[in-house]
């Protein structure tokens, strides 16, 4: 096959899969617009964070549909969690980039691997028969925003951790000769050559490892406490958008239907937003 | 193509994997597969039945999935699944749908087994679920705060409960919230200062496999299986399969095995009450 021929095949072939890729995030989007249209008809779209609660199922017409416990819930669980995971993950990282041996180096990133590769509900068992019993020494009942928090932590360090490591080793040569023929410090180094030229590689571990947070049902559905209220306190049990929808969509009907798909809807959303905020970032950490 | 024989051997054991071939029918020719959805409750009974089914009719897979007694109802309506499996009577708003009841199951109150309580009054157990007594020592226990154990909307068992105690939904204050019964059972067996309500016939197993837990009785009358089956205790409700409309050859013939004497071994081995004679 002549060459010209053979690329013209491979570009549209290449278009066509990209299309098709694109298409299905459409489509899941369509789907999710198309399902909730019908309870913000019904309900109203300002009900879903001014009703005074959660109780989608009162047959005699009295139900509540705020979302506004599991939007915090959410939030914050995923926001505790990338706090701690994305510091400790990127110093991880780091370490095993740029001051462990080869040997230590390798042998670590192994182990993180083996941490991510460990099933989300493994992760959950762990946590309520282990962690929750542990908090539930400080503070009862144990199954608390703090264990969701906590275990959301141990499953994305590894995710931040990996793709810190990648993004730090794309950290070109020269660089690091020109720092070292500055003869600047390791520390210095780090900070002024090798995160800047990072960053933009950083922001994708941290902006995956939030993601994997945010879109986190099984585990926080057993170590939340699954409480459908605003938590007052680091140790009040919570109810996450994800867990909402995993507890309730298998038997709800109609409204109730339709204001899960909302908060179905809602969830893509923040994840929609995370994006656009990387990409502006990035954007910007390139031009300047 | 460095080994053929390994690749060989590989595609040989994927065929294998293939549909069982005409597999031999007993007599009456039953084949096919059944969905039953919905209550965690009946769930474990219909699995143990099931196999057994399956055993006597090789044509035939019983497929058990949970997701709580009202998606069972739903499911059976909308047609997901052949059979929906409820842990309660049907409600007025459901009369489009035939119960049939498989066996008979209470609903009990369970402390850990290293609680002293022993005994809530009705009053009691009322307090403690709107939040009106929160520490154990109100009710002779030790001081520790009380860990409300409670269970998902659209199970039936919250249903039964709140029907019983004359309780609103909304009015609930819980600590936890729970899915299906193990689930329940596994947080109360974790927590020695909680207290819950689950299945008796399921807090009776697990107390017999060495869980953690006790039943407390309820009005005076002690939650086991024996009561509920002499109709003593006050909170008992059947376990129904439940069906849409016209029910297909094979889901009859399983509703009434289900219901027959040859599985009120399985049924009394859960700690469920078998039904008598089909009604």
């Amino acid at each position: 096959m002549p060459r010209q021929r053979a690329d013209r095949i491979l570009v549209w072939s290449l278009r066509a899969t990209s299309a098709l890729a694109g298409l299905l995030v459409l489509m899941i989007l369509g789907f999710l617009v198309f399902e909730s249209l019908d309870g913000v008809r019904r309900v109203g779209a300002p009900r879903f964070l001014s009703d005074p609660g959660w109780h989608p199922n009162q047959g005699d017409g009295s139900s509540e549909f705020s979302l506004l416990p599991m939007i915090v819930a959410t939030l914050t669980t995923t926001l505790g969690a990338i706090l701690l995971a994305g510091p400790i993950g990127i110093l991880a990282a780091v370490y095993c980039r740029f001051y462990a041996s080869e040997r230590v180096s390798k042998l670590f990133r192994r182990l993180i691997e083996l941490l991510a590769g460990i099933p989300s509900v493994v992760y959950g068992f762990w946590g309520l028969v282990t962690l929750v019993p542990l908090i539930r020494e400080i503070a009862p009942p144990g199954a608390s925003l703090a264990a969701g928090v906590l275990v959301l932590f141990l499953m994305i360090v590894p995710t931040v951790a990996l793709l810190a490591f990648a993004a730090l080793k794309d950290v070109p040569k020269q660089h690091l000769e020109g720092a070292a023929a500055l003869s600047l410090s390791r520390w210095s180094t780090l900070r002024q050559v090798v995160f800047p030229s990072a960053a933009s590689g950083l922001g994708i571990a941290l902006l995956l490892g939030t993601m994997r947070a945010l879109g986190e049902t099984m585990a926080v559905l057993m170590v939340c406490g699954n409480i459908a209220r605003v938590p007052e306190s680091l140790f009040d049990p919570v109810r996450t958008l994800t867990a909402n929808i995993a507890l309730e969509l298998g038997y709800a009907t109609a409204d109730h239907r339709s204001v899960l798909f909302v908060s179905g809807l809602a969830l893509m959303i923040m994840v929609v937003g995370l994006v656009v905020v990387q990409d502006r970032l990035q954007r910007r950490a390139s031009l300047g | 193509m460095r080994t053929p024989l390994l690749t060989s051997a590989l595609f040989l054991s994927l065929a294998a994997c293939g549909p069982s071939g005409a597999a031999e029918a007993t007599g009456d020719g039953l084949t096919g597969k059944l969905t039953l959805t919905g209550s965690s409750t009946v769930a474990p009974v219909a699995l143990e039945i099931g196999k057994r089914f399956e055993g006597l009719h090789p044509g035939v897979r019983i497929d058990v999935q949970t997701g709580g007694s009202s998606r069972g109802i739903a499911d059976a309506r909308s047609g997901l699944a052949d059979i929906g499996m409820a842990s309660r009577a049907c409600k007025p708003s459901e009369s489009d749908l035939d119960a049939h009841t498989i066996a008979q199951d209470g609903v009990g109150l369970i402390v850990h087994s290293d609680n002293p309580v022993e005994s809530l009054t009705d009053d009691q157990v009322r307090s403690i679920y709107l939040g009106g007594i929160t520490n154990w020592n109100e009710v002779g226990g030790p001081d520790a705060p009380i860990t409300v154990v409670n269970k998902a909307a659209g199970r039936a068992t919250l249903e039964v409960f709140l029907k019983y105690f004359g309780l609103d939904e909304k009015a609930i204050e819980a600590d936890v919230v729970v899915g299906d019964n193990e689930q329940g059972v596994k947080t109360v067996a974790g927590n020695p200062h909680s207290v819950g309500y689950v299945s008796i016939g399921t807090a009776e197993y697990g107390a017999g496999n060495g869980v953690p837990i006790k039943l407390l009785p309820t009005d005076g009358v002690e939650a086991t299986t024996e009561n509920v089956g002499e109709g003593t205790f006050p909170i008992g409700r059947p376990l129904n399969f439940v069906t849409f409309g016209e029910v297909d050859p094979l889901a009859q013939a399983f509703i009434d095995y289900c219901r027959s004497s040859e599985v009120h071994d399985l049924v009394t081995d859960l700690y469920f009450v078998p039904v008598r004679n089909a009604e």
